[in-house]
């Protein structure tokens, strides 16, 4: 279970503070957990925040009752959070099967690597022993993410816009993805997306609008306020 | 040969054994075992140290070893070897000099190599560069490669300095003929204090010519690197560089490209590349429950493999 308390982050934009999130208070324990809300709410920060990768200005993270809030990534990591990150990192040098096998934290075998791509729907022949670099598509990299947090199999799985870039494979196969991490990790599940369809399977949608939690609930309770975030000015209305 | 020559041959030309092939092996500045085959002929040097290798046209699929080890602190040699590859002969040539120092005194050893690769043959030449020993004394190593490459000829060339070397200037000169093309890739990583240069200078002379060069490297604590490297297309050809390098702590890098096109076909390109390791490599490595120590090592060990 992973609870936040009060958490508050801010950046600092040519001598301004900016307030990105705003007294943030969930508790996560269902199986799967959307957050979602209009660009710019803060949804991508607090996915960072809960992995480590951020330290909030204020508030507390709980992780199984345990503080985290002063702990590293790795620390984190170790504890059983996985976070896929929106824009997958590309290394010079590093193949598929190290990156999936520093995932597993074990030396997998191609039969093992074979299982992993095979769920993300890349067949292993191609992929195994090709550099983690430019000549791998963003979709391509975007699946081979997914497929190293389906072998961390841990407590807490964050996903930062998982739909984004791979069209060709069926958003179906994306949800069977996150249902089998749910059967073999009985954790939680957190995507952050926009795609309606990700929000159908949700148990529970989080909506952040300006860094606050809007409302938080089933999807037939989130929506209508999802389509009245964020009013814009006359300008833009004007254009819609 | 004793315990640390035979282990700085495992770590210059991975040999565990007498190789298969042609070969001469060099310790302490003398012959400790050579062989020579139907094909390729080795030849000890008349006028000054070194090797003549001869190797026969049509020579198919063979190797020829000839590494070196110093183990004496104090040797400084001075070494000439020169390949004549014969036309349409396909082979591999492993050199690899490794320096154990455990003395106060410098140790140095440069290899000058040339070769002289006939009408379409084919070569893959590796070499790697090694240093151990915990004297306070030196490790120098300054190899010179100078290359000729006939009409059709090729040459791919690996050079592998990753570990123990305090002091490198490696230069390498080619000239390439018509259809012929040279690769050349080479892979350094520098610690402690440690300084290498690398200095290319290739010159293309005939159409459909090319050339291609890639470095890769990574300078830790206070070393220093230097990459020069001077393209010049004489004719219809292909030229490109690429020096990519990865800086950490208080180290210096600089890459010093240089193009000189002769000719309005000449195609020339130069990429180079200087850079921390990226923070959110770091974090994607973290975040599979590697320490940032170990998320740096995996990327430096991956950048150089």
């Amino acid at each position: 279970m992973l609870e936040l308390k009060g958490i508050c982050f801010s950046a600092e934009d040519e001598n301004r503070e900016i307030e990105i999130l705003n007294d943030i208070n969930l508790t996560i324990e269902d199986r799967f957990v959307a957050v979602t809300g209009p660009n710019g709410s803060g949804k991508s920060t607090l996915a960072k925040i809960i992995a480590g990768i951020l330290i909030p200005t204020a508030g507390q993270i709980l992780f199984d009752g345990v503080d985290i809030t002063n702990l590293s990534i790795t620390e984190r990591a170790n504890m059983g959070i996985s976070f896929a990150f929106q824009q997958p990192v590309r290394f010079k040098g590093i193949t598929v099967k190290e990156l999936l096998s520093m995932a597993a934290g074990k030396d997998a075998t191609i039969t093992e690597i074979c299982e992993m791509l095979s769920e993300v729907g890349l067949c292993a022949r191609d992929y195994v022993n090709r550099e983690v670099n430019a000549s791998l598509s963003g979709g391509e990299l975007k699946r081979i993410e997914i497929a190293m947090i389906m072998a961390r199999k841990t407590k807490v799985s964050i996903f930062d816009e998982p739909e984004a870039g791979i069209d060709l494979w069926s958003f179906q196969n994306l949800i069977r993805v996150f249902e089998k991490m749910h059967e073999e990790t009985k954790g939680s599940i957190l995507i952050i997306s926009h795609q309606e369809r990700i929000l159908n399977i949700a148990d529970r949608i989080i909506l952040l609008s300006d860094g606050q939690i809007k409302k938080v609930g089933s999807k037939e309770e989130v929506m209508p306020e999802l389509l009245g975030c964020g009013q814009p000015c006359r300008t833009l209305t004007d254009k819609l | 040969m004793d315990a640390i020559q035979q282990s700085l041959l495992e770590q210059v030309a991975d040999l565990h054994e007498v190789p298969a092939g042609a070969y001469n092996i060099r310790a302490n500045g003398q012959m400790a075992g050579r062989n020579t085959t139907a094909n390729i002929d080795i030849i000890t040097k008349e006028d000054k140290s070194g090797i003549d290798i001869r190797i026969r046209p049509d020579t198919k699929h063979e190797s020829v070893h000839i590494p070196v080890v110093l183990s004496q602190s104090g040797l400084k040699e001075s070494v000439y070897n020169d390949f004549f590859v014969g036309e349409n002969a396909d082979v591999t040539i492993i050199a690899g000099c490794g320096i154990h120092n455990g003395g106060a005194a410098s140790s140095e050893h440069s290899g000058i190599h040339r070769f002289f690769v006939d009408r379409n043959a084919k070569v893959r030449y590796v070499e790697k560069h090694y240093g151990a020993g915990d004297g306070s004394g030196e490790r120098i190593m300054n190899p010179t490669t100078e290359i000729h490459l006939a009409q059709g000829a090729f040459l791919e060339m690996e050079t592998v300095q990753i570990k123990g070397i305090d002091s490198t200037r490696r230069v390498t000169s080619a000239e390439v003929e018509e259809g012929a093309s040279l690769i050349i890739r080479e892979k350094i990583m520098t610690h402690g204090k440690q300084y290498a240069e690398t200095d290319f200078t290739v010159e293309m002379n005939g159409d459909d010519s090319s050339v291609n060069l890639i470095s890769r490297s990574v300078a830790k604590d206070r070393s220093e690197q230097l990459f020069k490297s001077r393209i010049i297309g004489n004719g219809k050809c292909h030229g490109h560089s690429e020096c990519d390098a990865i800086i950490m702590d208080q180290a210096s890098v600089s890459a010093v490209p240089e193009l000189t096109a002769n000719n309005i076909e000449a195609n020339l390109i130069h990429e180079a590349a200087i850079g921390k390791i990226a923070g959110e490599q770091l974090m994607k490595l973290m975040t599979l429950g590697l320490t940032e120590k170990e998320a740096e090592e995996q990327i430096v060990n991956g950048f150089l493999k």
